[in-house]
């Protein structure tokens, strides 16, 4: 089925969980009016990325107001959007939901929360366990959050569970301005997207945010990659864009027959490996 | 060399981007920055013209009478080719009325206490007319602790202190400074005949080659030994870079309850922006 993808390369306000309510459900109407069957937007849309000790001040639960509307407005679009999740127990998580047809489809709570250098996630955040394909109206799909596409297992399990749509909610700051073209983080990221599309034939829609949190930029250039790993779509470098992607359904099958390598690939001979490794590491 | 040779056009966009964005989102359009005639403070008076409008930059130019006549031309020149907002103010009288109380004063105090006088003069006009103080303190320079805390390493935001020297000479050429400035020898003028280089006792370009291996890529001693560093050199910018690191900090505070400022007690500066 061919549809069209959104990815609302938005600039978050940092813990204005009201103002940045306002830009989604914005940009949530701007993909509905030009079309769009799924909009994506960042990591931690709902709140901005350095949050701190302002976690637990701009989480919400899966029953909170918030959810409510955007779960309305999943009537008429699909939407997988980034923010922080509160747990009955109060643990806080780097979640990001997809909301279909009036309901919660799934939510994925970050696993590889990145604590060195510039990032300190783990300080704040609890961790997630699980990485799960979901099925909805586009195929079965598995969501990634930014550091969690760093970890080949995480995008490789989704892809065994079923997947053949990858996105993934990014916050990533930009760094590493040298002699070359671009952006050392940007072309690290570029390299990522298109192999692991590539590797698990699997379509990516990767939506990143834009604009300053405490001088650190995020560099944007929201991609949507064909399951060659080819970028059909990209969006602006550092500035804020609304990329409405074109997404051709025969491209899977197509690359699928063409390069039937998650066909082929053996989760016996994973699983055996795995743990052989797993129970040597004990001894 | 490899590694300090940067990509201009990014790295403008970045760092214009960066004054646009961080200026505004407090709620003001307006930059303020001490235009010394040095290359920094041009510089960061060409990527604020660019961010906020040329007419939205209030430079003032501070000399105290030992500074080079030269320098007042420069910071002219540089104003005039932006079309900014410049002002000249002498610090002569304050200083002057200040050390007459302690008329022994050497050279660095003279020198910290006039970097001081201009940082309350910028502050005052950050009030007056609505605007942020821009930083025009550079990577190498906060490295090496070359600069007066509290006078010109304070500031609202910097946009230039992730870029080495060799880096702002480079950025310079492409966003058009003019040529006296880039070319002429760094000073702070605080005295006659002053010069960075010769207080450093290296040049600029030796300190970056090295800084840019010591601290971004973290390369370990022997290892900078082996690609050529001389020991006592390697040691002698160490040591600068340690010694200084207080200057970098902001006070510590005496830890007595649950949530100290900066220790358990950590909000971004752009909460709620």
């Amino acid at each position: 089925m061919d549809f069209t993808v959104a990815l609302a390369q938005i600039k978050p306000k940092l813990g204005c969980l009201d103002d940045n309510m306002a830009l989604a459900e914005a940009a949530i109407e701007k993909g509905i009016a030009a079309g769009a069957d799924l909009v994506v937007f960042p990591e931690l849309a709902l709140t901005g990325y350095f949050l701190k000790d302002l976690v637990p001040e701009v989480a919400l639960s899966l029953d909170s107001p918030q959810i409510q509307r955007l779960k309305k407005l999943s009537e008429r679009i699909s939407i997988a959007i980034g923010f922080v999740e509160v747990s009955s127990d109060f643990r806080f998580f780097n979640s990001a939901v997809y909301l279909e047809a009036g309901e919660i489809r799934h939510v994925h709570r970050k696993v590889y929360l990145p604590t060195y250098g510039l990032f300190d996630e783990q300080r704040y955040m609890a961790r997630g366990e699980r990485f799960r394909a979901f099925d909805t109206r586009f195929g079965r799909v598995g969501m990634l959050i930014c550091e969690d596409m760093w970890h080949l297992s995480a995008p490789y399990i989704l892809a065994m569970d079923g997947a053949m749509t990858l996105i993934c909610l990014s916050s990533s700051p930009g760094r590493g301005v040298t002699e070359s073209e671009g952006l050392g983080s940007a072309a690290a990221w570029q390299k990522l997207t298109s192999t692991s599309a590539m590797f698990l034939n699997c379509r990516v829609f990767y939506c990143n945010r834009v604009g300053y949190e405490d001088g650190i930029n995020f560099w944007g250039g929201s991609e949507a990659i064909s399951p060659s790993g080819e970028v059909t779509d990209r969006g602006a470098l550092l500035e804020e864009d609304f990329v409405l992607a074109k997404v051709d359904g025969g491209a899977l099958r197509r690359e699928r027959i063409f390069s039937p390598m998650m066909r082929d690939e053996n989760l016996a001979i994973t699983v055996k490996e795995l743990k052989r490794i797993d129970k040597e590491k004990d001894c | 060399m490899a590694g300090l040779t940067v990509n201009t056009n990014l790295l403008r966009r970045i760092l214009v981007g960066f004054v646009r964005d961080e200026v505004c989102k407090v709620g003001v359009r307006k930059g303020v920055l001490g235009l010394s005639g040095g290359i920094d403070s041009a510089l960061v008076a060409y990527i604020a013209a660019e961010a906020l409008g040329p007419e939205n930059v209030y430079a003032y130019c501070m000399p105290y009478r030992t500074s080079n006549p030269e320098s007042e031309a420069h910071a002219r020149l540089v104003a005039e080719s932006l079309g900014i907002n410049f002002k000249v103010i002498e610090i002569t009288p304050m200083i002057d009325a200040y050390f007459n109380i302690t008329p022994d004063a050497d050279n660095m105090r003279r020198g910290n206490k006039m970097a001081r006088e201009r940082m309350t003069i910028l502050y005052d006009h950050s009030a007056s007319v609505g605007g942020l103080v821009l930083g025009t303190s550079n990577k190498t320079e906060l490295l090496l602790g070359y600069g007066t805390l509290h006078g010109d390493m304070a500031s609202a935001l910097n946009p230039i202190g992730d870029i080495y020297k060799s880096q702002v000479w480079e950025l310079s050429e492409a966003m058009g400074v003019p040529r006296e400035v880039i070319e002429k020898k760094p000073s702070a003028d605080l005295w006659a005949g002053q010069t960075d280089e010769q207080e450093l006792g290296f040049t600029y370009r030796e300190a970056d080659e090295l800084l840019y291996r010591m601290v971004d890529q973290r390369m370990s001693r022997e290892e900078l030994i082996a690609v050529g560093f001389d020991a006592q050199f390697i040691d002698n910018v160490a040591r600068k870079v340690q010694g200084s690191h207080f200057k970098r900090r902001l006070p510590i505070i005496a830890k007595v309850s649950n949530r100290t400022i900066d220790r358990d007690f950590r909000y971004a500066r752009d909460w709620g922006k």
